[in-house]
């Protein structure tokens, strides 16, 4: 399994070769990042930053008002939290044709801490009008959002993780911006997730299926755009709902999930399952899903204890 | 077809047309009953050297790609660009009177989706400078030769963004690169002055920058630094002569600009109150009288705008 910080890394070299308006801009984490492949490959077109992100973010701004489709490189909580302000009126509000790829997303990037776990993104992100939000579950549905974002003409801002992850979706997969992604289809409960995590839900889903529990797994990769009718329409019918997701239970997935859900009628139980109003910490992977409730394990103990269906003893 | 105002035969009067946006900026600010002045106020000189002689723009087109670059990086000085923008032709000196309202495209600072002409989005301070390195960047990366110009105030340069992008902007050699600092000595609150007056104190307040020696901090940090009075038109026009025709080493310019906040209206000069304010009904008065044109040097300006090719 390649790592999606490599997919990205090559891919960007591969945007670079195709169209001469790419250029990429670095704060100084490229051989973290990957992006050191396009400065390699196409050195003329690699802009370093040095270690100051919200200037970063603003050239970028301005390499994009005179033609060029610029991406940038750091890790996601130095542009989410650091650079929120130029994101917001450079990017954001002047409709800047900037993506921003926090790589580095998500829980899984190494005993680093809370400082640099960023699990605010998607609350910040999303609560930005006229900026698309995406989250990638492997490396089909990445490459498919990086050929779309370079066509887009607008901003973009893409969630990447550090890691390999399991592949889960076809080769053939079309990315439509805004659409929402069935998986399996089930009837007592649905499971919605978004990026990598959907990998561990599908895990999840097997387990219930074996004690009987027929789920439904919805996966959101565009939490910005998005058609709300269609999750409606999908998760019609589940007297439960379970988001899951790498970021805090407030304003990501579950935040949306609920505002959608609730704005038309009677909804489901809707329940939440995160990083519960508390910061991340240096630790494994494994501690870290195991402790917020995200490993397949944990979710389907905790579908059983919703459902009233605990095994006995 | 003339694409700018320099190479017209007629040179324009700049010291008419200074009077005349000051004048708008005024009226306008009085009309929509929020906005500064005393920022626009000080810059205004400088802007209209840039916008009537110096910058290789069109008005009729505003979008075109070779185009000059220019940015308000301190965008609360929105009504000073647009009373420029509208005497030299992007837009009707009649819309200056929607400034500020529902659906203007001169909203209260610049947003560059809403209006033609308008180079960048600001009003967050320290962000202009960092839009100018990545236009500059792009101009040497696509072997294009226009210049880009970001006008900075000396309040706003606290912003620690600021000195990011200065940094860059050295490494890179971006000596088509300027940036103007309107360095008119006062902030919106800033510090009061001490018992002990310097010469740097304005009027009751003290300079950002009081014992700090900016044009040495530019040149420590890489950059070829011009300091001149910001109301000479003379030394104005010739600063941007050089910062045009760029530094044998590479080096991006700083034209430090000492101007007077509030300069040409008595009543604002040096008083930092009237950084943000609407004049009453008497002080409007007083600035009709020092400031509004009389109808031949508008009927001049009319004529001008013609010359260039400019829509009213």
């Amino acid at each position: 399994m390649i790592a999606m910080r490599d997919v990205w890394g090559e891919k960007l070299v591969e945007l670079g070769g195709i169209d001469p308006r790419t250029v990429v801009l670095d704060g100084d984490l490229a051989n973290s990042t990957k992006a050191d492949r396009f400065a390699k490959a196409h050195p003329s077109r690699f802009f370093q930053m040095g270690i100051a992100e919200q200037n970063l973010i603003g050239v970028a701004s301005g390499l994009a008002a005179i033609g060029y489709v610029p991406w940038t490189s750091s890790f996601t909580v130095f542009f989410t939290h650091r650079a929120v302000d130029p994101i917001r009126m450079l990017v954001a509000q002047s409709h800047a044709n900037v993506k921003i790829v926090g790589s580095y997303s998500g829980l899984l990037i190494g005993a680093v801490g809370k400082t640099h776990l960023d699990i605010e993104d998607l609350a910040i992100m999303r609560a930005m009008p006229d900026i698309a939000v995406l989250v990638p579950a492997d490396k089909v549905e990445l490459l498919a959002m990086m050929d779309w974002a370079q066509a887009h003409d607008g901003p973009v801002y893409l969630r990447v993780v550090r890691d390999a992850v399991p592949d889960i979706l076809d080769p053939g997969y079309a990315f439509v911006p805004g659409a929402v992604y069935p998986l399996r289809t089930g009837t007592d409960i649905a499971l919605v997730s978004t990026g990598p995590q959907t990998g561990r839900v599908l895990a999840a889903h097997d387990q219930l299926a074996a004690d009987g529990i027929s789920a439904t797994v919805v996966h959101v990769p565009s939490l910005k755009p998005l058609d709300e009718n269609a999750l409606r329409a999908v998760l019609q019918g589940h007297r439960l709902v379970v988001t899951t997701e790498e970021h805090s239970i407030y304003g990501g997935l579950g935040g949306l999930v609920a505002e959608v859900l609730t704005a038309t009628g009677p909804a489901p139980r809707i329940e939440r399952i995160g990083v519960n109003d508390t910061w991340g910490e240096s630790a494994s992977d494994d501690f870290l899903l195991n402790k917020h409730g995200l490993s397949p394990e944990k979710i389907t103990a905790r579908v059983r204890g919703l459902l009233d269906l605990a095994v006995p003893g | 077809m003339t694409t700018n105002a320099g190479a017209s035969d007629k040179q324009p009067d700049l010291g008419s047309l200074a009077q005349q946006a000051r004048w708008q900026v005024v009226k306008t600010v009085t009309g929509s009953k929020a906005g500064h002045i005393g920022g626009p106020l000080s810059m205004m000189d400088l802007l209209v050297c840039l916008y009537f002689g110096e910058l290789n723009i069109r008005p009729e087109e505003a979008h075109w790609a070779d185009r000059d670059r220019f940015i308000l990086s301190k965008g609360h000085a929105a009504i000073g660009l647009y009373s420029v923008l509208a005497l030299r032709g992007f837009l009707p000196v009649e819309e200056l009177a929607t400034f500020d309202k529902g659906d203007s495209r001169l909203q209260g600072h610049p947003d560059q989706t809403r209006l033609a002409g308008l180079d960048a989005s600001t009003g967050s301070l320290g962000q202009g400078l960092s839009v100018g390195v990545g236009m500059a960047l792009g101009a040497h990366l696509g072997g294009k030769d226009f210049h880009t110009w970001v006008m900075l105030g000396d309040g706003e340069i606290q912003e620690g963004m600021v000195w990011e992008a200065v940094q860059v902007a050295a490494r890179y050699k971006l000596d088509n690169l300027t940036a103007i600092v309107d360095r008119n000595g006062l902030q919106q609150f800033g510090l009061p002055s001490s018992d002990e007056t310097t010469r740097t104190d304005r009027g009751d307040r003290r300079d950002p920058w009081f014992g700090v020696d900016l044009a040495a901090v530019f040149q420590a940090f890489g950059w070829r630094v011009l300091e001149i009075d910001g109301h000479d038109y003379g030394q104005i026009q010739a600063a941007y002569g050089l910062a045009r025709a760029g530094d044998f080493t590479g080096r991006p310019t700083v034209i430090i600009a000492h101007t007077v906040k509030g300069k040409g209206l008595s009543l604002a000069e040096g008083v930092h109150t009237w950084h943000s304010i609407v004049p009453s009904a008497e002080d409007f008065e007083r600035a009709r009288h020092e400031l509004e044109p009389d109808e031949l040097e508008l009927l001049d300006s009319h004529v001008h705008r013609v010359q260039t090719g400019a829509s009213a």
